[in-house]
């Protein structure tokens, strides 16, 4: 059965997407899975973008361009991300989360 | 000239008010120079003021008809404000009684005050009292006059509190300054209410409105009115209950007690009552207030003089007294036989209070009636110039204060008031009793060993005698033989009151035996047992009278129990529920936040998940509530 | 467009600020110089300007106007008219003599000049703009240099400096929250009703606002303006900030910065909201009296003596809600005339105390005594003040006083006299504090005490003249202040229950 591909499809992954991120980011020790996760977050926006971008405004590019605008920005988050993170682990050898509470009241 | 002074009737406040700033800004360093100067300006004012007073007085238009000018002081919609001048026969009168005994206290003061460290400072003061107490007299406007009045009762502050080392000068000071605030409380209010009701302050445009008032106002108004305004009289005359300051007010320098709180000041609040005659005599309960206040205060105060032992101290309650007499011929309704106590009072009074300096400072300040003895000896002129005034006071004819006090009670009895005529009549009586007291016991009898009076210089002796000359002979114009006096100063229509001989004749018969019993008692019977005698035997009325009926006590325990306790209990309450809410609600902000703070755990996890929770909950309640653009958003995706 | 008189009033002191930056940290002398300059530059070109000003046409005049946000029709809008001109010359105659009261400052006169001078620009700021959004700009400016003077320069006295200096600070912070709510949601309502965004007050008070709308927002704009004006119950910063801060500070606050508080509530929530002032008039008399009673007998019990005078201010500003609360030209023009005549009285006050602080190191009623005999000018200077204090006709504070008691006696009664009975109190706690402090038997302790002299006399001088001369010649006062309440006033009579006339009431 050929269907052709609606706005659900694109949501649900998406939703999908952004669940499994969301769960990782909260439930994961480990900074670098947490900052993994926070990326598949991102991409599920990204879809979604993408996506209703071709529904709603076909003829423009407004989602696409604020696709590339959330990758950047992505990238350079991970790359100061990583950083603090070798730091951090540098000096704590640790990349655990929860050794992470310092900043507490 | 006549005609420049009348015009210009504004220069006599305006010349000591020059002199007040001369001495303070520019002669203060030289005392002599500052005395001068004053007494310059002083003599200037006055004759200014006589000439005034001899164009108003010798054309006949002025009985009925003031001279007003005015200029606008300020004003906006609903409220003009003028001063100006209101010159007609009792304030030309004014004018020139107080200019004249003011110039003769400040003749007097350079003998008095010499060698004083604030000798400039105090003939400063004395001018800018000159100043106001003019400026009063010859206030067109209500607001006016009550500036001025304001103004005087500061420098009566001033002068009382002359001697700031002594603690008991600024006690009486503050008190004479609290005491009379309360009765400008009540004029205030008064004047409030003439303001809005009547639209004006202006003392000629009242008294033109004043017969039609029930065009703006109700008789009940009125009366709240007149009784309010008469609240000042009582504070600034020293009528009952508010007479307290003024014995107190003896604590300044002599030649203040007479000029301010005997001649001039004092008498304020009878000018008051008398200016505004207009507004009482339309409310008949308000003049029988004024009537009662008058003869009640004449009375009381006659009885507290007779058991005071300071010579300062028996002047000061008959002032008192014979203030209330002026008030109790206000209150029957002759402005006539008030004014001319007032002029003869002003005289006599201020003539015994100079006295009595010249006394005091013969004797180095010792103030004791019963220290003294024999000074007519040393001191004749003080000695015989203080006798005038005494039979001038006690009401022997021809002197001064005869035809005066005789005004008055013929007054009260023609009005049918027997019963304050009576009152009127004892106060005559114990008058004449505790004056010559005080004259016998200070002038007669033996002289104490270790006092060494002599008699006072010139300076101050002049003034005595020019004021014994107008005690003997200031009532001689307004005798039954020769009625200028009420020709001239009236309210309404001048009556020519027919001579009463049998009261005349009551009159002198008390003032003879007050004498008389005063001779009894304190020359005939030379150890004086009699009079201990009587002290014992009435011990509880000699205390009452002795300790001024307790009023002073009275007023003490108010103002520091109720008045004190409650200003304690205001602060307290500040403190803690005021203060303590805000304080508490600081306290809880701090507390809560205290608290709250341990939900940062410092787990950034924890943090995403609060958050992620909390976006979850928003959408779904504005999801499910379609008025919400956030529903318009969700339902616009599913369609 | 003429010379900009307004602005080079207002950037006068900003930069006398700005050069006392730059220059170096020990020569003290030369901060207060140049403070003098900048200060005096101010005072004289008020001065000219409230002479100049041309009652006879009235509205505002001098005025400077720039866009500066279109947006939210915010203009730089510099102007005056007769309800902010004596208000001007005030701030300027209280900073010009405020330099001279802290002539003796014993540390960091750099930074305190700075901090003054930056403090006088901002009052001064709030009464000449015409714009709220300046308005609010300037006001918000103001709070920073007072909290760091009380802190740094204050006495701890009942209370630390750092309490003083706290309480002072919030509670003008929260009385500014309630006014930004009130003036976001006027200025909102208002583009709504007419399409165009106009931040000026004249445009505000053009705009026909709901009744209710109105109600509401006069509530927030009282609760904000009332506890700037130290408003009973928002009274209780001001004894403790004033004992806590040093003499300018308190001179400035008592002096014109508490002014704000009363000039905004009849420049904007009157002037905006008619029917909301006409609702609420009842309420801010109470509060009136219950301020001008309470804090009477507050006083009473004192025995430091800023706190006395700390607590005649909330007494007298009870006397100027009062005036406010007749809604009249006469209690109106009463009340800003008496925040005019209190404004001098208190920073003379306030200075005199300053100095006697300076000298005997206390400021407790019963540790003093007597110091007539040892300062006589300075004793004159404080019996001035006490004497204006309670109101002594041929003093400033006398026909203001006696204005708003016609105008509040008239609409309110009963309520009045209680008011009026205030100044029996007033003149009790007054008399006692001079007394205490001036009269009765000399301290040796304090005998080689030196008397005022120098640049010392300065506030004596101005204020005292002000004082005599506002007291002799209430015209030059009440034409100027009449001129600008007229307009503001002519419209409320629609709004209140029953026309308020003189006479024929009763």
């Amino acid at each position: 059965m050929l269907t052709t591909i609606s706005p659900m499809h694109f949501v649900v992954l998406s939703a999908a997407l952004f669940a499994i991120g969301l769960f990782g980011a909260i439930t994961k020790k480990n900074a670098i899975t947490v900052l993994i996760c926070i990326e598949l977050m991102l991409s599920a926006v990204n879809i979604n973008l993408v996506a209703f971008n071709m529904f709603v405004t076909p003829e423009a590019f407004i989602g696409q361009i604020f696709a590339i605008f959330v990758i950047t920005v992505a990238a350079a988050e991970i790359g100061v991300g990583l950083a603090i993170m070798l730091t951090i682990y540098r000096n704590k050898l640790s990349v655990d989360l929860d050794d992470f509470d310092w900043m507490k009241w | 000239m006549v005609e420049f002074a009348m015009n210009h009737t504004w220069l006599v406040p305006l010349l000591p008010a020059l002199s007040f700033l001369i001495i303070i800004f520019f002669t203060r360093p030289w005392p002599r120079l500052s005395s001068t100067v004053s007494i310059a300006f002083m003599l200037s004012s006055f004759a200014v003021a006589t000439l005034a007073a001899y164009g108003v007085f010798t054309d006949a238009q002025f009985k009925h008809e003031p001279l007003v000018y005015a200029i606008r002081w300020f004003g906006m919609e609903g409220l003009n404000i003028d001063v100006g001048v209101l010159l007609g026969p009792s304030s030309a009168m004014m004018i020139f009684m107080v200019t004249l005994v003011a110039s003769l206290i400040q003749i007097y003061s350079t003998g008095y005050m010499k060698g004083d460290p604030g000798y400039s400072v105090f003939f400063s003061y004395l001018s800018l009292f000159a100043a106001s107490m003019l400026g009063l007299i010859i206030s067109s406007n209500l607001l006016q006059l009550f500036v001025f009045w304001e103004l005087v009762g500061l420098c009566s502050y001033l002068l009382i509190g002359f001697y700031t080392h002594k603690n008991s000068a600024r006690e009486a000071a503050k008190k004479a300054f609290i005491t009379t605030r309360i009765g400008d409380f009540g004029m205030l209010l008064g004047m409030l209410a003439i303001q809005i009701i009547f639209g004006t302050l202006n003392l000629y445009e009242l008294g033109q409105i004043m017969p039609n008032f029930e065009d703006y106002t109700t008789a009940g108004m009125m009366t709240l009115i007149a009784v309010l305004l008469f609240i000042g009289p009582i504070g600034k005359s020293g009528q009952f209950p508010l007479h307290v300051w003024l014995p107190d007010a003896m604590e300044g320098p002599t030649p203040v007690s007479a000029l301010i709180h005997a001649a001039t000041m004092v008498v304020a609040g009878v000018y008051l009552v008398g200016r505004t005659m207009f507004l009482f005599v339309e409310v008949e309960s308000a003049m029988y207030l004024i009537a009662v206040v008058g003869a009640f205060t004449a009375f009381f105060a006659a009885t507290i003089a007779v058991t005071q032992r300071e010579i300062k101290r028996i002047l000061a309650y008959s002032t008192v007294s014979q203030l209330g007499y002026m008030m109790l011929a206000l209150g029957v309704g002759s402005l006539t036989a008030s004014f001319f106590h007032l002029w003869t009072h002003a005289f006599f009074k201020a003539l015994m209070f100079l006295g009595a300096g010249s006394v005091l400072h013969a004797l180095h300040h010792k103030a004791d009636v019963w220290d003294m003895g024999g000074l007519i000896k040393k001191m004749p002129i003080t000695g015989w110039t203080f006798v005038i005034g005494g039979l001038a006071i006690a009401g022997i004819p021809p002197f001064a204060g005869f035809w005066s006090k005789d005004e008055i009670l013929l007054a009260t009895f023609n009005e049918g008031h027997y019963l304050l005529f009576t009152l009127g009549a004892v106060t005559a009586f114990l008058t004449a009793f505790y004056i010559w007291r005080m004259i016998f016991l200070t002038f007669f009898g033996e002289e104490k060993p270790d006092n060494h009076p002599h008699e006072s210089p010139l300076s101050m002796t002049i003034p005595l005698i020019v004021l014994a000359v107008m005690a003997t002979v200031g009532g001689l114009i307004g005798t039954p033989m020769n009625p200028h006096w009420q020709e001239w100063i009236f309210f309404g229509e001048s009556h020519h009151i027919v001579p009463n001989i049998p009261i005349m004749l009551v009159s002198i018969a008390l003032a003879a035996a007050g004498i008389g019993l005063a001779y009894v008692l304190y020359i005939k019977d030379r150890n004086k047992a009699n009079v201990k005698d009587l002290a014992i035997r009435f011990k509880p009325v000699y205390t009452l009278l002795y300790n001024k009926y307790y009023m002073d006590e009275m007023y003490l325990w108010f103002n520091h129990k109720v008045v004190d306790g409650s200003a304690r209990m205001t602060h307290l309450f500040d403190i803690y529920v005021v203060d303590g809410i805000v304080n508490g609600l600081g306290a809880v902000t701090k507390g809560t936040g205290g608290i709250l703070r341990y939900t940062q755990n410092g787990k950034i996890q924890s943090y995403a998940l609060v958050f992620f929770l909390a976006v979850l909950v928003i959408t779904i309640l504005l999801a499910f509530n379609d008025t919400t653009s956030m529903a318009l958003v969700l339902g616009g995706v599913s369609k | 467009m003429s010379f900009p008189l307004l602005t080079a009033c207002l950037l006068a002191p900003l930069l006398a600020a700005l050069i006392i930056i730059f220059l170096p940290k020990d020569e003290s002398k030369l901060h207060k110089i140049v403070a003098v300059i900048g200060t005096f530059v101010s005072l004289a070109i008020s001065l000219y300007v409230f002479f100049a000003y041309d009652k006879s046409i009235g509205g505002i005049q001098f005025v400077e106007r720039i866009n500066w946000i279109k947006d939210l029709g915010v203009t730089y809008y510099m102007g005056v008219d007769g309800l902010s001109l004596p208000m001007l010359l005030l701030t300027n105659l209280i900073g010009f003599t405020a330099v001279f009261a802290s002539w003796n400052i014993p540390n960091r006169t750099k930074e305190f000049f700075i901090l003054l001078l930056v403090l006088i620009a901002g009052v001064m700021g709030t009464f000449i703009t015409q714009d709220l959004f300046i308005f609010l700009l300037f006001y918000e400016v103001v709070v920073i240099p007072i909290y760091i003077m009380v802190i740094i320069w204050g006495s701890s006295k009942r209370v630390t400096k750092e309490y003083a200096g706290m309480k002072l600070t919030i509670y003008l912070l929260i009385g500014s929250a309630f006014l930004l709510a009130a003036v976001i949601a006027t200025f909102v309502k208002a583009t709504q009703i007419t399409g165009t965004p106009d931040m000026s007050f004249q445009a505000l008070a053009q705009v026909n606002f709901p009744e209710q709308f109105q109600i509401w927002m006069f509530l927030l704009m009282l609760i904000g303006f009332g506890s700037l004006l130290s408003m009973f119950p928002f009274h209780s910063w001001s004894p403790d900030g004033y004992a806590g801060a040093p003499t300018a500070v308190s001179m400035i606050h008592a002096g014109v910065l508490k002014k704000i508080g009363g000039y905004g509530l009849i420049r904007f929530a009157v002037y905006v909201m008619p029917a909301g002032a006409a609702y609420w008039s009842p309420l801010i008399a109470v509060l009136g009296v219950a301020g001008c009673a309470y804090a009477a007998m507050g006083a009473l019990a004192q025995k430091d003596l800023k706190y006395i005078v700390g607590y005649s201010s909330v007494s007298h500003m009870g006397y100027v809600l009062l005036g406010v609360a007749a809604l009249s030209v006469v209690g109106v023009n009463g009340a800003v005339a008496n925040m005019f005549a209190h404004g001098v009285m208190a920073a003379l006050f306030f200075s005199m105390i300053g100095f006697i602080y300076e000298r005997t190191h206390t400021r407790n009623v019963s540790d003093l005594g007597g110091l007539a005999r040892q300062m006589p000018k300075l004793a004159v200077g404080f019996m001035m003040a006490a004497m204006a204090s309670l109101g002594l006709p041929g003093l400033v504070s006398f026909i203001p006083e006696f204005t708003i008691f016609v105008g509040s006696f008239e609409r309110f009664g009963l309520l009045a006299v209680v008011a009026i009975a205030g100044i029996i109190i007033t003149a009790l706690y007054v008399l006692r504090a001079g007394a205490n402090t001036l009269f009765g038997t000399p301290r040796e302790k304090y005998n080689h005490l030196k008397d005022l002299k120098g640049v010392e006399m300065v506030p004596l001088v101005v204020l005292g003249a002000v004082l005599v001369i506002g007291g002799l010649m209430p015209s030059l006062l009440f034409d100027m202040v009449d001129s600008g309440v007229a307009p503001i006033m002519s419209h409320i009579n629609e709004y209140l229950p029953t026309a308020v006339q003189i006479g024929g009431k009763y």
